[in-house]
């Protein structure tokens, strides 16, 4: 079935749902104009705004729910917003089930993070700014999911960039908070043009950004146009979502305080990859081979994640790379059509339940153990942080697919799909979700049990009630997400009017072999896990490990390649550029200038002041001239 | 007769010519410069009485009004250099060069 | 015939004077040289039927500019000679060969020119009967303008000429208060004692004698000391003659005044003075002179 038809609309919460992005951004401005007045109370302002615009969501989401599922395609409009030419981009707001379940998923967790902040950023001079930029990047990602045009989108694409650039060197004091903050922009720079491109090509082809046109369109384009925009827009996704090629700038991303780390991995930020590609399914179905290239790009992430995920000792990087490994599996999931859109999205956000909860539990655990981040100096912990072990513990299961759990529901869905489409596929999904259960579980055994490997003067402790009740409440969330969302299909027909309806639903088969296999295998990665780190001793110093142990603590020499492929030769192209222009052009100018004034500088050597050496020119002329005037009168 | 006139022309001019490059007395560079000023008289004289007009005299006539008022501020002027420099020499006043 | 042996005559002298003027290390030889050319050419003015010209060059070169220039070599110094050292490298080498193949060209150029015989002027100036009617006729009609001009162009030039001549006074002139003030501020209040004052002698260059019998070195012009010293025309009294060395020699500008007498109180003047006296009265002061 297609998608709906995307209807005009006024009036209701849903006509005034651009409060969603005005609220957070009226926050953020008012903490950043209003300077240090704003100091005692900008935190609560910040959650306030945060908390409002989920109210807004919530409103909206039963407002769209009152209506019928084939009027679910709200369009509103708000202004022109570049009325140049034949370039005539009307701004307004796209409500579809869609985008208002990503503007749930970031109000609502959104919200649980910067509440989690105000206990985690405590003791921080710079809390009201941090809890400016939080609402910046709430709206510019409200923005990105909210725009009814690709130019909208892109701006809140922009803001997204700028916003994590501004978090991930929140501490621009350290060196390598900085350096990491240049880096995810840069990285994201790359990525951004792709999706210029894809824009670009978007207009001339169809002559307008606005999504609905596009996409009613989009059949009537050649296949070649619309892999062209598919893989432009997919280079885009993968800087955003740190897919292969561009993963690089994740890990170090981490450099942030953590609340961003959650923020930026389980509801904003990576996720807009995700939802570029699905929001564009209408241009992916019409070229296959773009969809292709998405599948392979997510199993190539998913697995890559989960690799360099087993070798970290940095809690926050582990998680980091299985936020990879979990985006690819979207990634691959987006690339395998309604289907696969509808577990995708159910999985971001199971996802972001579980990825914000274990990511706020990690920093529960920072916060406790004096931001150590060295899983190798913790263990045993569950003894000491009960609400934190537990949450974290929800979460770990989820993400690793115990049955039941949210993880479990999603995960199965996306490698069930790839199964169906392409075994090849799946079997890897399916080694990725073992690989998944391994570091994972060494994970939260080395974090939370075997005997304590702490500092002298690390004296662990519960946090407040404002950083466990964020955990709580996520982990409910964790549990019980993916079970409520897929049971009965009930996510991908709430989502069928925006992304379209699969030809038949899918029936969940809890028993099929795929699934026992999966089950299996993360069975024995756990186990190996417990043997490993959970029962034996840790070593508090990393062993050297293998060959692989390596390649993957280098985060599979990523960052390596990225040196030598694009940074040496770009550094070469400089100098030769430099060489070029100071010998070359300036040479040439300044060689012009040195002939001309060394030329000078001997010819006014004749100046000699001497009267009777002019006289002696001149008289030397006159007899020329007789000469001349003797010859040319004989001829 | 009219070639010999024209030849001790150009040699007096050739021979003031060369005492004007040659001398650094500015006083004795002047005396050079009527020399060759008389040199060209000549020749003017010499061709009014071979053209058989009067035009030739006419013009030496006005080179020597003009001469006479040349030399008038040419010497003022000497004397004035003469006055704060001390000399008449006229390779002392090379101040104007590179 | 007579006009060939003037021209060759005048020609060798011209030139010859020409020469002169330019190779002269004293510039009023070198201005006498410029009269001997600018008389010649007058004289062969005179011989090419220009009469009015040949007088204006004596009246206006001879007479007038000559003067100008023998007065202006008066003012700025008539006895220094010229170094004709050059000083420009190549200078005079390079003026010789241009000078010598400017008028190598111009004569083979003149030599070449196929001329006749002169036209003469007599047709010319027949109908106004002579040279200076016709030269006049001419200069107030056609070529009235350009007369006029010359008239402003000289006029222009004595006013330059005294313009550049005339030296702005930059203090107010000395009264005879001021003179007066400055000499008895001076070294010697007093006139400067005649040659002869108490002299022997009515030579120029014989140094007066002071009342006390000393020399006086003031009473002999340097310039005349020198001559003296130079010439070896010095008296036979050692002691006049040591004054006239010393004036020769002395710094430029005034002689030193015997200070003792003007500045020092009377006991050390005359302990001073003492020995001097006892010196001339040792030797006779009746000098003979030279």
């Amino acid at each position: 079935m297609e998608p709906a038809e995307i209807v005009q609309h006024s009036g209701g919460v849903i006509g005034v749902s651009w409060l969603m992005i005005v609220l957070p951004l009226v926050g953020a401005a008012v903490l950043l104009l209003g300077g240090r007045r704003t100091d005692r109370w900008g935190h609560f302002l910040g959650v306030a705004m945060s908390l409002a615009s989920f109210v807004v969501a919530v409103l909206v989401f039963f407002e769209l729910l009152g209506l019928g599922a084939d009027q679910r395609r709200r369009l509103v409009e708000l202004y022109d917003f570049l009325p140049a030419g034949t370039l005539d981009v009307k701004m307004g707001l796209l409500l579809d089930p869609l985008s208002i379940s990503f503007a749930l998923l970031i109000t609502g967790v959104g919200s649980l993070i910067h509440i989690y902040s105000i206990g985690y950023m405590a003791h921080d001079p710079d809390r009201r700014r941090f809890f400016a930029y939080l609402n910046l990047f709430i709206a510019a990602m409200l923005l990105l999911v909210l725009a009814d045009n690709y130019l909208g989108l892109y701006v809140g694409w922009e803001g997204v960039g700028l916003a994590s650039y501004l978090l991930i060197g929140f501490w621009q004091h350290k060196p390598s908070a900085a350096a990491a903050a240049k880096k995810a922009f840069i990285v994201n720079r790359v990525g951004d043009m792709g999706l210029a491109l894809g824009i670009f090509v978007i207009f001339t082809t169809f002559g307008t950004v606005a999504f609905g046109p596009v996409f009613a369109h989009a059949s009537q384009a050649s296949q070649g146009t619309l892999t062209l925009i598919g893989l432009a827009l997919l280079l885009g996704a993968c800087g955003k979502s740190a897919q292969l090629p561009l993963q690089s700038w994740l890990l170090d991303a981490m450099e942030g305080p953590t609340p961003v780390s959650a923020l930026i991995h389980a509801a904003t930020m990576v996720t807009a990859g995700v939802y570029l590609v699905v929001r564009s399914g209408a241009i992916f179905e019409g070229a296959p081979t773009a969809q292709l290239v998405v599948t392979i790009v997510g199993v190539a992430t998913l697995l890559a994640g989960a690799i360099i995920g087993t070798a970290k000792d940095d809690i926050k990087k582990a998680l980091a790379g299985s936020t990879m490994s979990q985006i690819g599996y979207m990634m691959l999931a987006a690339g395998l059509g309604p289907v696969g859109y509808a577990f995708a999205i159910a999985h971001l956000i199971a996802h972001g339940f579980f990825k914000a909860s274990m990511f706020l539990g990690a920093g529960s655990v920072m916060h406790a153990m004096n931001d150590e981040v060295d899983m190798r100096k913790y263990g045993g912990l569950a003894s000491v942080m009960k609400i934190t072990w537990i949450t974290f513990g929800l979460g770990y299961l989820a993400i690793i697919g115990f049955p039941l759990l949210s993880g479990y529901w999603t995960k199965d869905g996306i490698i069930e799909t790839a199964m169906h489409h392409n075994p090849i596929l799946g079997w890897l999904a399916v080694i990725g979700a073992g690989i998944t259960g391994f570091y994972m579980s060494r994970l939260f055994f080395m974090t939370f049990h075997g005997r304590p490997r702490w500092d002298k003067d690390a004296h662990p402790h519960e946090s407040p009630a404002v950083m466990t009740w964020p955990l709580i409440i996520l982990s409910v969330g964790s549990v019980f997400g993916g079970a409520f969302l897929i049971t009965g299909n009930r996510f991908m027909l709430f989502l069928s009017p925006a992304v379209g309806r699969p030809a038949e639903l899918p029936s969940f088969a809890p028993f099929s072999v795929t699934g026992l296999v999966t089950l299996a295998l993360v069975a024995v990665g756990v186990v190996y896990a417990w043997l490993r780190y959970g029962r034996s001793e840790v070593p508090a110093v990393a062993p050297r490990g293998s060959l692989l142990t390596v390649f993957a603590r280098r985060d599979l020499y990523g960052d390596a390649l990225n040196e030598a492929l694009f940074m040496r030769p770009g550094q070469w192209l400089t100098r030769l550029a430099v060489f070029f222009d100071n010998r070359g052009v300036d040479g040439l100018v300044n060689g012009l200038a040195a002939l001309i004034g060394g030329t000078s500088g001997r010819l006014r050597r004749v100046q000699t002041g001497f009267v009777r050496s002019y006289a002696l020119s001149i008289f030397f002329g006159a007899a020329l001239l007789v000469g001349a005037w003797f010859v040319v009168g004989n001829l | 007769m009219t070639t010999h006139y024209l030849v001790l022309s150009a040699l007096l001019f050739a021979i003031g010519a060369v005492g004007v490059l040659v001398r650094r007395n500015a006083i004795v560079v002047f005396m050079c410069v009527e020399l060759m000023l008389n040199a060209c008289n000549l020749a003017f004289v010499t061709f009014a009485r071979q053209h058989g007009n009067l035009q030739g005299q006419i013009i030496a006539f006005f080179v020597m009004i003009v001469a006479a008022a040349e030399v008038v501020v040419g010497l003022a002027i000497i004397v004035t250099i003469f006055r704060t420099r001390r000399s008449a020499s006229v390779d002392d006043v090379n101040l104007l060069k590179y | 015939m007579g006009e060939t042996i003037t021209f060759w005559v005048l020609a060798v002298v011209s030139v010859t004077a020409a020469f002169g003027l330019v190779f002269s290390r004293k510039a009023v030889y070198s201005a006498l040289m410029l009269g001997v050319v600018m008389l010649s050419l007058a004289v062969l003015y005179a011989v090419q039927d220009a009469p009015f010209l040949a007088v204006v060059q004596i009246i206006v070169y001879t007479g007038a500019v000559m003067m100008l220039f023998l007065f202006v070599l008066m003012l700025v110094g008539v006895d220094s000679s010229d170094s004709l050292v050059e000083t420009i490298r190549g200078q005079r080498f390079w003026a010789v060969i241009a000078g010598l193949g400017f008028a190598v060209l111009l004569a083979a150029a003149i030599g070449n020119a196929v001329i006749g015989d002169p036209a003469g002027l007599a047709s010319a100036v027949k109908a106004d009967g002579g040279n200076v009617p016709a030269l006049a006729r001419l200069i107030f009609t056609r070529y009235v303008f350009a007369f006029e001009v010359t008239s402003a162009l000289l006029i222009t030039a004595a006013l330059g000429a005294m313009v550049l001549a005339h030296r702005e006074r930059s203090t107010p002139k000395a009264s005879q208060k001021d003179l007066a003030r400055a000499r008895f501020l001076g070294d010697h209040p007093a006139p400067l004692p005649g040659p002869g004052t108490y002299a022997r002698h009515n030579a120029i260059d014989m140094p007066a004698l002071l009342p006390d019998g000393t020399v006086s070195e003031l009473s002999v012009n340097r310039f005349i000391a020198r001559h003296d010293v130079a010439d070896g025309h010095l008296p036979e009294n050692p002691r006049l003659a040591q004054a006239i060395r010393n004036v020769a020699s002395g710094p430029a500008g005034r002689p030193k005044v015997v200070q003792a007498v003007a500045e020092e109180p009377e006991g050390p003047v005359e302990a001073e003075d003492k020995p001097k006296v006892s010196q001339t009265t040792g030797s006779p002061v009746e000098e003979e002179g030279k």
